[in-house]
């Protein structure tokens, strides 16, 4: 056996320390991403089919609502709809289930040693096999409607997905621990995340956005603030690929607003370093932002098993 | 050799706030109302090593630190001031089955359970079987776990935290939970994990498993650390401690009652009860004498012969309800017998000076020198006046060729197709076949 490892126990630890800690229990990170998702479908007849059931229900309310209903005339609004919601149930699932991570398993916390930042990751971890059986809802809607993806811009998911994943892990370390401290936050949590949804294009497309903030006083750029944004652009300029579409002789509706007759804009014409740059920035953001969150994490992990 | 734990200089602060708010809702509310916090300090400047293979005890009254000590050195607690050097792995018998998921099979509970505990799949995979052997429950692995009794969750933990085969162990006083056939388990592995030369942590405020299992101890009090050596000096300034000043957390009246020999605190759980505030005893025990008829001749006692104990008082003011305790010890430090004046039905109302006797007309034991313990306490057991650890003993010496721990009058009687003649049973012989078997004979 070679020399055992040395664990110090103290108040002071960096950002580093942790994540190489974290390295360290990577088994047991897959161990809990393993046991959050088990536990889900534990006593479900259908398991893991309710993962894809859900992005299904969304589709089929959405597109009454904004095809049938409200007439938004953006072509394929399935395809489009869940480019995008992919996304954003990827973000949300993985910060509201970490907002409770640590809150939950108080037992753990308070009986073993283990980093503790794994709980918040094993919540983004099990987000992100829901995302890929999710895709799974995406792909048949894509060979449903014999629809063909972008396949040049098929990298630039990958980086995207890394943004989304840094981002989701940023949020989630920080929820975690100011839950303990402020049990609320989960609920707080809940009502901005609404907020949030729908301030991402994810329903509507980004060029309504942009054009009225060009319209008005304020700077187009504004839309891409939201950090979550650029990422659901890069997946549906990917998956859905189309940047306007013509309609023909459909009444006026809210996607119409600011494209010329019978030109519907959906996505940015922008070329792919335009898309990139953006999520360079957020991905830069993001990476900053998980780092504080991980300091902010060890500065205050020493107190969880008392405030339990 | 190397240490294995290496506590440098650590304390401990707690921060207690009056009104704790959990909420959002509740800090913006009180914003700007909020008393300061008081800081109560439960660690202060603790250091010692602890030697590879070597056990070591941490004992202390309640509320002395020791389990806050132990969560530190378990991690799951930060100290506040210094650090806790731990080599190689670590496992804790204080979180049986903690983390254990109600919903998730015991199959996959033991994985979880063993991948916090620092252990890859592939280890666990190997000592699967293993584990499951020495929790015994081969037909319910496959069950999810809600549907376990206690029983089993707990055998399931153990087995868990067993089997990790830690460099370290942390034990906080579970020998005391669980039942008989549990504890023996534990002390048996316990004892293995010596065997292997495996470094353990055992937390206790019974003295005697202490002292049957430590090498070392450390004793605590009010977060100091006030002793470090061999468990018998160690155990001696615990007791002093416990003379020298009322503990904060008085334990529940009527505790001492009902463990009969509660004061006396050994081998059971119970609280141990307070000593008398300050220095001054209102009851001093002035002399003690253990005599028996024989005792001209010589120093010894035979199997079932009488023995008289007789403890000298003085008060300084009456004392209504005193209760004087007598507990009979073997070298390893276990009980063999306790009783007070409660116990045979008397209170006593003490006013100046006196004699109290324990008289024992027979005193079934066989070999030994068996120390005394003798104190007296309030009623309540919440004040104890005064206390003699181990200080008197008397000796057993047994002529008979039997063997054990209690002589006990034994006649061999055969019927049936058996030539019965009589012998001398020769030279004493230790324990031994059936074949060996003689018959008992106290005269």
């Amino acid at each position: 056996m070679s020399a055992p490892p040395t664990t110090v126990v103290t108040a002071r630890r960096g950002a580093l320390e942790q994540l190489n800690e974290v390295w360290r229990y990577r088994e047991l990170l897959a161990g809990l991403v393993r046991k959050e998702l088990k536990v889900k479908y534990k006593n479900s007849t259908l398991g893991f089919v309710w993962s894809m059931l859900n992005p299904a229900m969304y589709l089929v309310i959405f597109y009454v609502v904004f095809q049938l209903v409200l007439r938004a005339g953006i072509p394929f609004y399935a395809i489009f709809l869940l480019s995008g919601l992919l996304v954003w149930n990827l973000f949300a699932t993985a910060v509201s289930s970490a907002s409770t991570s640590i809150t939950l398993n108080a037992s753990l916390v308070n009986k073993v040693y283990f980093p503790r930042a794994i709980l918040p990751l094993a919540s983004v971890g099990a987000a992100l096999v829901h995302f890929f059986l999710q895709c799974v809802v995406l792909l048949g809607a894509l060979a449903l409607f014999r629809y063909s993806v972008a396949l040049s811009w098929l990298p630039m998911l990958v980086p995207a997905l890394v943004v989304l994943l840094l981002l989701s892990a940023a949020l989630a370390v920080t929820v975690a621990c100011v839950n303990v401290y402020a049990r609320d936050t989960q609920h707080l949590l809940e009502l901005a995340l609404l907020a949030w949804f729908w301030l991402t294009p994810i329903v509507y497309q980004y060029e309504i956005i942009a054009d009225r903030l060009g319209a008005g006083p304020l700077p187009s750029w504004l839309a891409l603030v939201n950090p979550v944004t650029p990422i659901v652009l890069v997946f549906q300029r990917t998956l859905y690929a189309t940047v306007s579409a013509t309609t023909e002789g459909a009444p006026a509706g809210i996607g119409r607003m600011g494209g010329g007759e019978g030109l519907i804009r959906i996505l940015p014409d922008a070329s792919v370093l335009w898309y990139g740059r953006n999520l360079v920035i957020i991905g830069f953001v993001s990476a900053v932002l998980l780092v504080l969150a991980l300091r902010l994490f060890a500065r205050v992990e020493g107190n969880f098993a008392e405030e339990l | 050799m190397a240490a294995a734990i290496e506590v440098l200089g650590v304390s401990k602060r707690f921060r207690i706030n009056q009104e704790r708010y959990s909420s959002l809702k509740e800090r913006v509310i009180h914003l700007g109302r909020r008393k300061p916090p008081e800081d109560f300090w439960a660690l202060r400047d603790v250091g010692f090593e602890v030697a590879e293979g070597e056990t070591i005890g941490l004992l202390g009254h309640n509320g002395s630190g020791k389990s806050t000590l132990l969560k530190c050195i378990g991690g799951i607690l930060q100290p506040t001031h210094g650090e806790i050097r731990t080599r190689g792995r670590l496992a804790s018998l204080l979180e049986l089955g903690a983390g254990f998921h109600p919903d998730l099979t015991g199959r996959e509970n033991v994985f979880l359970n063993a991948s916090i505990l620092g252990l890859s799949r592939r280890d666990i995979e190997r000592r699967f079987d293993e584990i499951v052997d020495f929790s015994e429950l081969h037909p319910f692995i496959d069950q999810q776990v809600k549907h376990y009794s206690s029983g089993m969750y707990m055998r399931l933990g153990f087995a868990v935290a067993v089997n990790v085969e830690p460099d370290v162990l942390l034990i906080d006083e579970v020998l005391a939970v669980g039942d008989e056939a549990f504890q023996r388990k534990c002390l048996d592995r316990v004892r293995r994990f010596q065997r292997d030369g495996r470094t353990i942590v055992f937390v206790s405020h019974a003295p005697d498993q202490v002292r049957q299992i430590c090498d070392r101890a450390v004793v605590l009090d009010h977060g100091r650390q006030i002793a470090e050596g061999p468990p018998a000096e160690a155990i001696r300034t615990f007791r002093e401690s416990l003379l020298g000043h009322a503990p904060d957390a008085a334990p529940a009246a009527g505790e001492g009652d009902e463990e009969g020999l509660g004061a006396a605190g050994e081998g059971g759980d119970g609280a141990q009860p307070a000593a008398a505030g300050g220095r001054s005893r209102p009851v001093r025990i002035t002399g003690v004498r253990v005599s028996h008829p024989a005792q001209a001749e010589r120093r010894y006692l035979l199997p079932h012969e009488p023995l008289t104990v007789t403890v000298a008082f003085s008060v300084e003011r009456p004392v209504e309800g005193a209760v004087f305790v007598l507990a009979v010890h073997d070298l390893e430090g276990r009980l063999v017998f306790g009783t007070n004046n409660l116990c045979e039905g008397l209170v006593f109302d003490l006013a100046g000076e006196g004699e109290i006797t324990f008289a024992f007309d027979a005193v079934p034991l066989l070999d030994g020198t068996y120390p005394l313990t003798l104190g007296v306490h309030s009623r309540d057991g919440g004040t104890m006046y005064d206390w003699l650890e181990q200080e008197h003993h008397f000796e057993v010496m047994n002529p008979t060729h039997a063997w054990g721990a209690v002589a006990m009058r034994a006649t061999m009687t055969a019927s049936g197709a058996v030539t019965v003649r009589e012998e001398d049973p020769g030279p004493r012989r230790g324990p031994g076949g059936r074949a060996e078997l003689q018959q008992e004979d106290v005269r």
